[in-house]
């Protein structure tokens, strides 16, 4: 026996005599994973939030997160000698006297973009290929909780530094805190210890930035990754691929070389753009005062939604017994995302409901072969994009020359145009997609070889699909409308009411689709062309 | 339906294609060294990453394309640390691509639910477990430990009380009385009439009293704007001409929308605009609110000149300033 095999049994010895860990291990470093390139997207987000943790530990080293009044003596001159706070100044001198402080804020920065946008697409993901089905219900909960997190993690991250940017961010947070009807002002006055800006909001939103929020993050990411692993994860479907099995690479040694690899180079695309692209540029903005702005204000994209829809807002607000209700900021700040936000948690329980399937599934669906989840989730997908449009209709207007009231125009009428249109477009797409599917099965494809038969009749040659392309675009499942029974067996008239016909008439839009070919129809055709 | 039953059947798993380092030694010899030499690169790259931390002093530029000026100690830092991460990256893959295995391996999954005896056991172990603490009948206990634990929730919504002080009436006042001069922001000084051009606009704040130091709470409630026009060119009832002086008028700089400071004013259309939210609003018609989400006009200060000749305010504010609060009345 080689010394360094001893060495490694005596550990392993050690550790099992202690806590039993061989046989679970045993049977775990061969667990199966599914390998697609979409699976990666969930790894981009554990991945970019270790970075978040390693680069933000770094910078709270240096950074100091208090209000109090400092008059700046750094070496970035044009500031030289302004007052302001030491959270301020303190992030000057990370980015101009620490070695490599600059390179971290932006890694730092980098990496919340990263972290937004993948949590973003894989929730995409997740959500076309339904994947949140039965039995991961809880998984997309967990999901929908980290992304609602992660918008605010984000927001009182880019607060911090108190310029002047942020400042007016915090502004505005005030500005939704204070309209709440009844408690509001006395909310504010509670967040900010007083008027704001006050003295106490950044030392405070410090601690729930670096301390609660993170650990409420690594708690839900334990649990949701305990769950993937426990439930398996879902695979594509495929030859050789069923409800009942997984088909994929091993942990060790496949998946573990693929996911660590991926984790360094996820670190090190985040640290290129930290190295290259210079992002919240704090030194330019200036400390931040309540009686200035700048031109062009501009939150971090996942917030862009938000504001382009306080933009969008009626100028309304009720004045009524001495109390005022404003709608301009409640309806945008906080009934609409409550009302998105809440749709996209209860969806997996509503599409159940709606189908009447309680089974598990671990097959996922090509997102044409269920037409009305994929129109929905693109019919969202607009309504997002058209208020991030209004989020920048500023910068928008001076790029491409329009006015912003022609933007605000075209957004505020499309917001309930566009999103209707795009869902009755996408099930059209995914059901004519369904029908090409259908075409190729049965007649082949075309191959763009046209042959002259010996009577002058010219005919293009359809290639046959291989076995396992034909399974692959065949093997899904027809859906089938719920019956709502139109008199129960005592004779009562529609027994489950509104309720029941709602079902119903959702259940048939649901089911709605073009019937993959069977190996009986294309026997049929085949006897009849030859 | 009916063609449920000839569904195009599964082919199963395709055959595994094997690679060329599979099963030929020199291929597989040429993807070790691939992968070695990707790992030597990363060393390289924690080389430079330390030389740009010794060598490169900070506050020297580079000229780059595309990119300008850069910084080149935090440049080469982050180049260094790139090449260092990225490459580890690329080895492992490397690795995993060409040596390790590639055959893909089925395992099986087992439905999560139970089997019903366990099922049935489980539901009775609870039950039984219950009837021995009594839970279904001490129902005197179960009330006055929901009253307990109800109660101990309250304790957390107490404590934090002393956040903050209560509103009271602090969203209702601003630093403005009357009499109060206006002086210019920044160099705190009281301005005549005069000081302003027609078409100009500037940023002014009460003169504090003496000794007294200004908070930023007081710009977030104080700054107001003063823009002079032609007194012509107004549109205002006589109450709130009377409000203006010599064409100078006045109006809170905080938005009546969410309290951001309404900095943009366009001179040829004598436009007011936030740049938070685009609300807009019409100068000459005392900050009426012509586009955007705001809802009110930005409340006007009532302005005269005091007997030197100084601008002043001749009342406080008639309304909250900035955006609205449940108490607010109008």
């Amino acid at each position: 026996m080689k010394k360094s095999e001893k060495i490694a049994g005596n550990v392993a010895n050690y550790v099992d005599e202690r806590t039993g860990a061989a046989k679970w291990l045993k049977k775990n470093l061969t667990k199966v994973f599914p390998d697609h390139w979409s699976f990666m997207l969930g790894e981009i987000c554990l991945y970019s939030f270790i970075i978040l943790l390693l680069s933000g530990t770094f910078l709270t080293f240096w950074f100091d997160p208090s209000q109090r009044e400092v008059i700046y003596n750094g070496s970035y001159a044009p500031l030289s000698h302004v007052t302001m706070s030491a959270s301020y100044a303190s992030t000057l001198h990370i980015s101009f006297d620490v070695r490599g402080g600059l390179l971290m804020r932006q890694i730092h920065h980098w990496a919340a973009l990263i972290f937004m946008a993948a949590m973003i697409a894989h929730l995409m993901r997740i959500f076309f290929t339904g994947a949140f089905r039965k039995p991961r219900e809880a998984n997309w909960l967990i999901g929908v909780g980290l992304v609602t997190l992660g918008i605010v993690e984000g927001f009182l991250g880019y607060s911090l530094p108190d310029d002047l940017l942020s400042g007016t961010g915090i502004r505005i947070a005030e500005a939704i805190l204070q309209a709440i009807p009844v408690v509001g002002s006395y909310l504010a006055f509670f967040a900010f210890g007083g008027q704001f800006p006050g003295h106490v909001f950044i030392p405070r939103i410090y601690t729930v930035h670096v301390l609660l929020l993170p650990g409420i993050f690594l708690a839900l990411i334990t649990i949701h990754l305990m769950l993937v692993w426990y439930q398996k994860h879902t695979q594509y479907p495929g030859p050789g691929r069923t409800e009942k099995n997984v088909v994929g690479y091993p942990l060790m040694p496949v998946y573990m070389a693929k996911a660590g690899g991926f984790f360094f180079i996820v670190f090190g695309v985040t640290a290129f753009l930290g190295a290259v692209a210079s992002i919240n540029p704090i030194w330019l903005y200036g400390p931040y005062t309540p009686g200035q702005i700048s031109a062009g204000s501009q939150p971090d994209f996942y917030m862009g939604w938000l504001d382009g829809l306080v933009r969008m807002a009626p100028p309304l607000e009720t004045h009524a017994f001495g109390h005022t209700i404003s709608w301009n900021i409640l309806l945008p700040g906080l009934i609409v995302p409550g009302i998105l936000f809440t749709g996209m948690a209860l969806y997996p329980f509503i599409e159940a409901w709606i189908t009447g399937d309680k089974r598990e599934h671990h097959l996922l669906d090509r997102p044409r072969n269920a037409p009305n989840r994929t129109a929905i989730g693109a019919m969202s997908l607009a309504f997002i994009l058209v208020v991030l449009i209004n989020g920048g209709n500023d910068i928008i207007a001076t790029h491409f020359h329009l006015t912003i009231n022609g933007i605000m125009w075209f957004t505020r009428i499309g917001i309930f145009v566009i999103p209707p249109l795009v869902f009755v477009a996408t099930k059209r797409i995914c059901l004519s997609l369904q029908r090409a599917d259908r075409e190729i099965v049965l007649h082949g494809r075309e191959t763009g070889r046209l042959v002259m038969l010996p009577h002058g009749e010219f005919i293009e040659v359809h290639e046959e699909l291989s076995p396992e392309k034909k399974f692959t675009l065949t093997q899904h499942e027809q859906n089938l409308p719920l019956a709502v029974p139109n008199t129960d067996s005592l004779g009562v008239r529609n027994p489950q009411g509104i309720k029941g016909k709602l079902r119903a008439r959702m259940s048939q839009a649901n089911a709605e689709q073009v019937p993959a070919p069977s190996e009986s129809e294309a026997k049929a055709l085949e006897g009849g062309h030859h | 339906m009916s063609n449920e039953i000839s569904k195009f059947s599964d082919p199963g798993l395709p055959e595994h294609i094997h690679r060329k380092s599979d099963s030929d030694p020199m291929a597989e010899k040429r993807a070790e060294q691939q992968v070695a030499i990707l790992f030597l690169i990363s060393a390289l790259g924690t080389v430079l990453t330390i030389a740009s931390y010794i060598f490169i002093k900070q506050g020297t530029f580079v000229y780059l394309p595309i990119l300008g000026d850069v910084e080149a100690s935090q440049l080469f830092l982050g180049l260094g640390l790139t090449i260092s991460l990225i490459f580890i990256g690329f080895g492992a893959v490397q690795w995993a691509r060409r040596l390790m295995p590639d055959t893909e391996v089925i395992a099986e999954r087992h439905e999560f639910r139970s089997e019903e005896i366990d099922r049935k056991e489980f539901v009775e172990t609870i039950k039984e477990r219950a009837a021995t603490a009594g839970l279904g009948r001490r129902s005197l206990i179960k009330r006055s430990l929901g009253l307990a634990l109800g109660l101990i929730g309250l304790t957390p919504l107490v404590m934090l009380r002393d956040l903050g002080p209560l509103p009271k009436k602090a969203l209702n006042e601003t630093s403005w009385k009357s009499g109060t001069r206006l002086v210019t922001d920044p160099g705190n000084r009281p301005i005549r009439p005069e000081d302003l051009e027609v078409g100009s606009v500037a940023q002014v704040l009460p003169e504090l009293p003496e000794g007294t130091e200004r908070t930023l709470e007081n710009i977030g409630t104080d700054a107001v704007l003063l823009i002079r026009l032609r007194p012509t060119e107004f549109n205002l009832d006589a109450k709130r001409l009377s409000w203006t002086h010599n064409g100078i008028i006045a109006f809170s700089k905080i938005c009546s929308h969410m309290g951001c400071a309404v900095a943009l004013y366009e001179q040829q259309t004598k436009h007011l605009l936030c740049p938070c939210h685009q609300s807009t609003f019409d100068v000459t018609r005392a900050a009426k609110v012509i586009f955007g989400p705001a809802a009110r006009p930005l409340p006007q200060l009532a302005i005269s000149v005091d007997s030197q000749g100084y601008l002043v305010a001749t009342q406080g504010f008639t309304e909250p300033i900035g955006p609205s609060f449940w108490e607010r009345s109008s």
